[in-house]
C-alpha cells in the first residue's frame, strides 16, 4: 500500500497499540512554534518526528538584498535571546573579509555585552527548564536577572532586544559615560540572581531525578550530530570556540570551560549554570582592562564594498557555535550569507534522544537542547 | 405539633440542625422539617467551603507572588482581595464550550462530580467542639471512601473530552490515585489504632499529645498521599502543564472550568482540615470550648501555607517516579509505622486497655526516632542513585593577576 499523503501515511504506519500525539505547534513547552509528532506506547515514546519551519522568514535570502550594515538587524532576529552574539559573528565575518582591525575599546565592549548576553540567555534557559520540570519560582528569579541585563542593554543601545548596536569595524557609538559603573553595580545583583536560581534548582532532589540520566548522548554521537556549545560540553568534550579558536580579546581572560560527565540533560543544565559564573568572571576582567579610545575604525561608518572573496567565521554563542559563511562579489550587498545555526544542529538529535523516553521527558529533553526557533527556522 | 429527633440519629449531635428542626417542626410536618433543617445546614457548609475556596485562591496567588519576588493580585479591592470575584465574573462571561465529539452528558456531569467529594468530606470534620455536620462513628473510613470519588470525575473528564492530552491526564490521575490510596489507608490505620476511635471528634479528643508527634510517619504519608490525590506539586502529573498542558480539564472553559478549579482548591482546604483534625489536635487549644474555631482556623492556615510553600519550591516528578515513590517508599514506611504502632500499643496499654498521656509521649519519642531512621535510610538509598556531586570549578583568577603572569 503506497500513499504519498503524509497524514494518511501516519495512520497507515501506526501500530495498533501506538497512539499518535501531536505536540505543537501551539504548545507551551515547545519553546516557540515547533511541532513534535509522537508515537506513543503507554507513557513511552516509540518514535518522534520533529517538524520545523513555522518561523521561516528566509533570513539568509533577505541578507542578499540588504547592504552590509543593514544585514546586522537581520542577524539580531536569528537567535532573538542572544542578539549581541549574533551581531558580533556577522560583523567579524565582514571585518575578516575586509581585513579591518577593531579598536580595543570596541573589542572589550563587545566582550562585555556578549558575555552579559550569554548570562541573559542562560538565565532564560534555566527559567524555562524550571518551568518544563514544573517549578515556577526559579523562572521569576531568572527573569529578574535577565530584566536587569536588558535594562543595561537598553541604556547602551536603546533597545532591550534587537539592539542593532555593533557595527562593522566597531560599535554604533561609544558606550554611555557611566557604563563601567553601571556594570559594576549590576555584577553583585546578577551574581545573586544566578546563585539563587542555581540553589533552588540545580541540586534539588526532584530536579535531579527528572534530569539525571535523561536524554543522554555519547560524545561520539554528539559530535556526529554536530552538537556544539553547552550541549557538546555536557558530554565532556572540551570544545569552546573562545578557547579552541580564540577571537576578539578572549585570549586575555582567564576562565574555565565547564564540562559534564554523562551528556544527559542535567549535565547540559549544569554546564550552562557554571558558564554563567564564568561569563560574569570574564565581564569583571574585561571591565578592569577596558581602555579608553575610539570605538569605530575609520572604515566602519562608510558604505562598505568588501573585496571579492569568501570567508567563514565562527563564534561561541550561548547555544553553541554560530558560523557565518559570507561570499562577496565586490558590490555593496553580500552575494550569499549562510548561517550555521547551533540550535538547528543540536535539534537534529531530537529524534534520537526521544527514542524510548517518557512523554514527560520530551519537554525536558527539548528544553535541555535550548533551541531558539528563530535560529532553527531562520 | 412538635417533632422529636431520635437520639441515635446521625445528625443528633449537630446543635444547629436540632435547633432548626425543632423550630420548623413546630409548624410543619416532621419530614419537611427534617429536609428544611438539612438544607439550612447544607447551605451554610457549601457556602462556607466556597467562600474559603475564594479566599484560598487569593491567598495562594498572593503567597506565590511573595515567594517569587512578585506582588500578586493587587488591582481589585484592598490587597487584591476581590480578585476571586473578578475571576469568577470573567469565567462566568466566557463561552461555555463543549468540544465536538465529546460525550456531552458525561462531559457536563464532571464539574458537579468533582465538587461533590470536596463538600461531602467537610460534613464530618469538626471545626470546633461539637460542630461537625454529622459526627459519624466511622468518620475516617467515610473520608477515605468519599475522597476517592474524585478519581471518577477525573476519569470521566479525560474520557469524555475526546482529547488525547485529557486522556493522558486522566490515565495518570487514575494511576496516581490508585497507588496512593494504599499507603494513605495504612497510615490512617495507625492513627485510628492510637485514638481507639474512627470518629473524627473521637480522634481529636484522644490527642492529648498531637498525633503530629505520635504518628509522624503517618502524617508524612498522609500529606504526601493527599497532595498526590489533589494533583498538587510535586505530584501534579495529571495536569502537568508543561507536557500535557492541563491534563484532564484541558477542554473545560467558562463556569465549568471555574467549578473544577474551585473543587481543586476546595479539596486542598478539606484535605488540610482533615490533616488538622487527625494530626494537629483539631480544635484543641487553650479555652477550646469557646475558641476552638480559632485554633482550628489557625492550624488550617498553617497547613495550607505549607501546601503553597511546597508548590512554590518543587518541580514535578515523572509518573513512574511518583509510582515508585508510593510503592517503594511510602508503602514500606507506612507498614513500618503500622507494625511499630501496634507493638507499642500492645506493650504500653494498661489493664484498662487505654493509653495515658504518658504512654503517648513515650510513643511519640519512639516514633520520631523511627521516622528519622526511615528518612535517613531512604534518603541514603535514593540519593545514591541520582546524585554525583562534582567539586565546583575554582573561581578564575582576576584579570590583572592573569595579565601579570603572562
Amino acid at each position: 500500500m503506497t500513499m504519498t499523503n503524509v497524514h494518511t501515511n501516519i495512520a497507515a504506519d501506526a501500530h495498533p497499540v501506538e497512539m499518535l500525539l501531536n505536540m505543537g505547534p501551539q504548545h507551551p513547552s515547545t519553546h516557540g512554534v515547533f511541532r513534535l509528532v509522537l508515537w506513543i506506547d503507554g507513557e513511552k515514546i516509540v518514535r518522534a518526528e520533529p517538524h520545523i519551519g513555522y518561523l521561516h522568514r528566509g533570513s539568509e535570502k533577505l541578507c542578499e538584498g540588504e547592504q552590509y550594515h543593514q544585514v546586522i538587524t537581520l542577524f539580531d532576529r536569528l537567535d532573538y535571546v542572544a542578539n549581541f552574539n549574533n551581531e558580533w559573528a556577522y560583523c567579524r565575518a565582514v571585518e575578516k573579509l575586509m581585513g579591518l582591525t577593531v579598536p580595543e575599546r570596541a573589542e572589550y565592549a563587545r566582550v562585555i555585552l556578549g558575555e552579559l548576553n550569554r548570562v541573559a540567555s542562560h538565565l532564560l534557559y534555566v527559567g524555562t527548564m524550571g518551568l518544563d520540570a514544573g517549578a515556577m519560582t526559579p523562572t521569576m528569579f531568572c527573569f529578574r536577572g535577565r530584566e536587569r541585563i536588558q535594562a543595561l542593554f537598553e541604556a547602551v543601545s536603546g533597545a532591550r532586544m534587537m539592539h542593532n548596536y555593533f557595527r562593522i569595524g566597531g560599535l554604533k557609538e561609544d558606550l554611555p559615560e557611566n557604563f563601567v559603573q553601571m556594570v559594576k553595580d549590576l555584577m553583585p545583583l546578577l551574581r545573586q540572581d544566578v546563585e539563587e536560581s542555581d540553589k533552588i534548582l540545580t541540586f534539588n532532589e526532584i530536579f535531579l531525578a527528572r534530569l539525571k540520566d535523561v536524554g543522554a548522548i555519547s560524545p561520539q554521537e554528539a559530535i556526529s550530530y554536530g552538537f556544539t556549545g553547552p550541549c557538546l560540553r555536557g558530554c565532556g568534550v572540551d570544545y569552546d570556540v573562545r578557547k579552541a579558536h580564540p577571537y576578539s580579546v578572549y585570549d586575555r581572560f582567564t576562565f574555565e570551560v565547564p564540562l559534564g560527565l554523562d551528556g544527559d540533560c542535567w549535565d547540559r543544565h549544569w554546564v550552562r549554570v557554571q558558564e554563567m559564573y564564568q561569563s560574569l568572571n570574564i565581564v569583571e576582567q574585561a571591565l578592569q582592562q577596558m581602555p579608553q579610545g575610539p570605538v569605530t575604525s575609520s572604515l566602519g561608518r562608510r558604505l562598505l564594498r568588501p573585496p571579492k572573496g569568501e570567508v567563514y567565521v565562527r563564534g561561541e554563542n550561548p547555544r553553541g557555535e554560530l558560523g557565518v559563511y559570507l561570499i562577496s562579489d565586490g558590490t555593496d550587498k553580500p552575494y550569499r550569507v549562510k548561517v550555521r545555526p547551533p540550535s538547528f544542529c543540536n535539534l537534529s538529535a531530537i529524534q534520537h534522544l526521544l527514542q524510548n523516553a517518557w512523554i514527560a521527558d520530551s519537554v525536558i529533553i527539548l528544553g535541555s537542547l535550548d533551541i531558539v526557533l528563530g535560529e532553527v527556522d531562520r | 405539633m412538635s417533632c422529636r429527633l431520635a437520639a441515635d440519629n446521625v445528625l443528633y449531635g449537630n446543635p444547629l440542625f436540632r435547633w432548626v428542626y425543632d423550630l420548623a417542626g413546630s409548624a410543619l410536618p416532621c419530614w419537611l422539617a427534617y429536609i428544611i433543617a438539612g438544607l439550612v445546614v447544607m447551605f451554610i457548609v457549601v457556602n462556607g467551603v466556597l467562600a474559603g475556596t475564594a479566599v484560598l485562591t487569593w491567598a495562594e496567588r498572593k503567597l506565590l507572588g511573595r515567594f517569587q519576588n512578585r506582588v500578586g493580585p493587587n488591582r481589585w479591592g484592598p490587597f487584591g482581595l476581590l480578585q476571586p470575584m473578578a475571576d469568577l465574573v470573567k469565567l462566568l462571561t466566557k463561552e461555555n464550550l463543549t468540544p465536538k465529539g465529546a460525550d456531552r452528558l458525561v462531559f457536563n456531569l464532571v464539574p458537579i462530580l468533582m465538587m461533590m467529594p470536596t463538600l461531602l468530606v467537610v460534613a464530618v470534620v469538626p471545626f470546633a467542639m461539637n460542630t461537625a455536620v454529622a459526627d459519624l462513628s466511622i468518620g475516617v473510613l467515610y473520608i477515605l471512601a468519599v475522597s476517592s470519588l474524585t478519581i471518577l470525575a477525573i476519569f470521566m473528564a479525560g474520557w469524555s473530552s475526546n482529547n488525547r492530552f485529557a486522556l493522558f491526564g486522566a490515565a495518570r490521575g487514575v494511576a496516581v490515585l490508585v497507588s496512593y490510596e494504599v499507603p494513605v489507608v495504612l497510615s490512617l490505620l495507625g492513627v485510628v489504632m492510637v485514638a481507639g476511635s474512627m470518629s473524627l471528634s473521637g480522634v481529636v479528643e484522644a490527642q492529648a499529645v498531637p498525633f503530629l508527634l505520635v504518628q509522624p510517619i503517618a502524617l508524612f504519608v498522609f500529606a504526601a498521599g493527599t497532595s498526590a490525590e489533589l494533583n498538587r506539586t510535586p505530584f501534579d502529573v495529571a495536569e502537568g502543564e508543561s507536557e500535557i498542558v492541563a491534563g484532564y480539564h484541558i477542554e473545560y472553559s467558562g463556569i465549568k472550568f471555574a467549578i473544577i478549579q474551585a473543587s481543586e482548591f476546595g479539596g486542598t482546604i478539606t484535605a488540610s482540615a482533615v490533616i488538622v483534625t487527625l494530626f494537629l489536635a483539631g480544635w484543641q487549644g487553650p479555652l477550646a470550648s469557646y475558641l476552638g474555631w480559632l485554633w482550628f482556623l489557625l492550624k488550617l492556615g498553617l497547613v495550607l501555607f505549607l501546601f503553597v510553600w511546597v508548590r512554590a519550591t518543587y518541580p514535578r516528578l515523572r509518573t513512574d517516579q511518583i509510582m515508585a515513590f508510593s510503592w517503594k517508599f511510602l508503602l514500606s514506611i507506612s507498614l513500618i509505622n503500622l507494625l511499630a504502632t501496634s507493638l507499642e500499643i500492645y506493650w504500653l496499654r494498661g489493664a484498662e486497655r487505654a493509653l495515658t498521656t504518658g504512654d503517648l509521649w513515650i510513643m511519640a519519642l519512639m516514633n520520631l526516632a523511627i521516622a528519622a531512621a526511615c528518612l535517613l535510610v531512604a534518603g541514603r538509598l535514593s540519593q545514591a542513585k541520582v546524585r554525583r556531586v562534582r567539586p565546583p570549578l575554582p573561581v578564575a583568577a582576576s584579570g590583572t593577576a592573569a595579565r601579570e603572569a603572562r
